[in-house]
């Protein structure tokens, strides 16, 4: 095609480029809900920890001019909510969906509330690797501007996968999501045990946000999240709750995001609109495909959504 | 307790009621303030089109005897009618700015037909004489002129030929500003193309940020939106080292490298006329509309990229502007699928109604309205 442009190479491009860079917050709550929903929890909540936890980014990173101080109040913040929703869930005859839906809307609340001030200001941001060093091409340059955060992810999804499945500390988790019985049975505290796991996954999704905050998009307004936290969750269940499959998942949604920026930037203009509706379609077909009468899914906790 | 409230308060009208006939109701109307509501679809600081509105409101509270109401964040669906309803029966105003495109039709006429006593005007380009109610109208800005300029300076800046545009929805007026941006980077830069996206909404930031980078690996040089908040498309140009030309407000900080010119609303000019004329006792006027001329829109300092030779064409066509005979959409003209849009010898000034129905996108756009 004409100078400067790849032509319709950039639309595998602009995808692979788009799986990197949007997927990184879905990899950081899927992974974090994947340890909560492992033991036997639901945060529906993560929306708002994710909202909270890029807010509390910014403006950390505003203050203090250090943007990784500001992953690191994200986290933080996203223990507390995690802790909540873990708390008020312990209380008897407390359903998790609906503490799920309140927190979200309190966290959502909470930092549009408090980040007023946040909105016009601009904060230093988080820098990037770059793989893209070997190549002439300015594009796959672009394309592969890595961030510390998206590798960190990938590192925290494998290692989490690999502790779940082979360290003490996984099997009690598992064995607090499969059966709460067998669990107290061995003098497991299954409280604790949810607590703890709830509060790590709160931490996760607040280190989502603050990638949303402080690398891309790259600033905090009202309509950052648009709802991934909550897609997010609907993620686990597509990877089968294992974490590594929940990396797979994040890298497809954020380049489903990507298709249709990339196809109208090469000129396949026309149903725009339902390309963007792309990643929104895959959610509710994987609703639909998991929505089963029977328990059939392979790999759901068994303690996932009772009451007790 | 209720009931006893209530005729508390009529006993309290009647003795106000009683005042009034003794003569002392000329002091107490001089003394109540004309209560003006706004109501913002997006937070009021975001860089971009509800900050233009909302820092006009603040230059409004300075007058004497004006009261500004506002609401932010309101949604295009029933939740506008409620907040209309409540500015005025609890705050008591008069004047209503709903400022976002999809309050028109139908929650503000509803309103209206509700309340035909309180004023409403609404930003974009809806209203019609006859057909809309007459306490009704709308106002807007002709900020294609600055968006003609913005083009100008990007044609004249871009290395590779291609510009690109961040847009939300195919509305006309979204059309108007791609249409008269790719115009005006034509007239210095015959073989500039503008590449437009379309995001679907108003604020999505990351799809935004998406746009541009997708655009950006396909060579394009110069950006510009029609977005609420243009922060996210202007940072991420910035950071990629490329030119951007800002909308709704001046972006230039947020880009001190890339920032070209931008176009920006001066939306006081219009509300000190409407407020102007309530406080006269007149109905404020139903069709107002105004471009670089009357001063409702202006244009950013240039930015230390912009090439010489577009400032200085730009410069030029603002001076013809300013005196009023710069016509932008003349024939002949086609859209990008071939079309004549307009015939030769034909010329769409400003104020032309067909110009605020447009739904094509003129050659040398890549992109499509639907």
């Amino acid at each position: 095609m004409d100078h400067g442009g790849i032509g319709l190479w950039g639309v595998p491009l602009a995808m692979l480029a788009g799986a990197i860079r949007v997927s990184t917050p879905f990899l950081f709550v899927s992974v974090g809900e994947c340890l909560t929903e492992r033991s036997g929890r639901i945060n529906l909540g993560l929306e708002g920890t994710l909202v909270m936890g890029a807010m509390s980014a910014y403006g950390m990173a505003l203050y203090t001019g250090s943007p990784w101080l500001g992953v690191l109040l994200a986290a933080g913040v996203g223990v507390l909510l995690g802790a909540l929703h873990a708390g008020i869930c312990q209380l008897p005859r407390v359903n998790d969906i609906a503490t799920g839906i309140g927190l979200m809307l309190f966290g959502t609340g909470l930092a549009f509330f408090l980040g007023k001030p946040f909105i016009q200001p601009k904060a230093p941001v988080l820098g990037a690797i770059d793989l893209g060093w070997w190549s002439d091409i300015p594009q796959i340059r672009q394309a592969l501007q890595v961030n510390y955060l998206f590798v960190l992810g990938i590192v925290l999804a494998f290692a989490m996968a690999w502790a779940l499945k082979n360290t003490r500390w996984g099997l009690i988790v598992r064995l607090a999501g499969e059966s709460v019985d067998a669990a107290l049975a061995i003098g497991t505290p299954v409280g604790r045990v949810r607590l703890i796991a709830t509060s790590i996954g709160g931490a996760f999704a607040g280190v989502g946000g603050a990638f949303l905050s402080l690398y891309y998009p790259g600033s905090w307004n009202e309509g950052l999240s648009s709802g991934q936290g909550l897609m997010a969750v609907a993620l686990v269940i597509f990877a089968r709750w294992d974490p590594i499959r929940c990396l797979w998942a994040s890298l497809l949604f954020g380049a489903a995001g990507a298709i249709s920026p990339a196809l109208q930037s090469v000129g396949v203009t026309e149903g725009y609109y339902l390309f963007s509706a792309a990643p929104y379609v895959l959610t509710l077909a994987l609703m639909i495909a998991t929505c089963s009468p029977e328990r059939s899914l392979r790999g759901a906790p068994g303690e996932l959504g009772v009451v007790h | 307790m209720i009931d006893k409230l209530t005729i508390g308060r009529r006993a309290l009208l009647g003795s106000a009621a009683g005042a009034a006939a003794l003569g002392l109701s000329g002091a107490a109307n001089a003394q109540k303030p004309l209560v003006i509501g706004f109501i913002y679809v997006g937070p009021r600081d975001d860089y971009g089109y509800n900050q233009a509105h909302a820092e006009a409101a603040a230059a409004l509270k300075k007058l004497p005897g004006v009261k500004i109401v506002e609401e932010e964040k309101v949604p295009e669906t029933v939740a506008v009618e409620k907040t209309m309803e409540s500015m005025i029966n609890l705050d008591g105003a008069t004047l209503l700015f709903p400022t976002s495109f999809g309050y028109f039709d139908p929650y503000m006429l509803k309103e209206a037909g509700k309340y035909p006593k309180i004023q409403f005007r609404h930003c974009g380009g809806l209203w019609q004489q006859g057909k809309h109610p007459i306490n009704t109208g709308s106002y807007f800005g002709y900020i294609d002129e600055c968006q003609y300029l913005s083009g100008i300076v990007a044609g004249a800046t871009t290395k590779s030929g291609k510009l690109g545009f961040v847009a939300a929805k195919p509305i006309p007026q979204v059309l108007r500003n791609i249409n008269a941006f790719t115009l005006g980077a034509q007239s210095i830069n015959p073989k500039a193309t503008t590449q437009v996206i379309f995001t679907g909404d108003w604020s999505m930031p990351v799809k935004e940020a998406e746009a541009t980078n997708s655009m950006i690996a396909q060579g394009v040089d110069v950006v510009t939106c029609h977005v609420d908040s243009p922060k996210v498309v202007v940072e991420t140009a910035e950071r990629a080292g490329i030119y951007t030309c800002g909308y709704h407000t001046n972006q230039a900080k947020l880009a001190p490298k890339g920032y070209l010119t931008g176009a920006e609303w001066n939306w006081e000019r219009v509300y000190t006329g409407f407020v102007d004329a309530m406080k006269a006792g007149k109905a404020p006027a139903n069709f107002v509309r105004g471009g670089l001329k009357e001063g409702f829109v202006r244009t950013s300092a240039y930015g230390p990229a912009a090439a010489p030779a577009g400032k200085a064409k730009a410069d030029a066509v603002k001076l013809e502007m300013l005196n009023g005979n710069y016509v932008i959409f003349k024939g002949p003209l086609k859209d990008n699928k071939g079309n004549t849009v307009i015939a030769a010898g034909t010329s769409h000034i400003q104020t032309d109604p067909a110009l605020e129905s447009m739904n094509y996108l003129v050659e040398g756009v890549v992109g499509s309205t639907s």
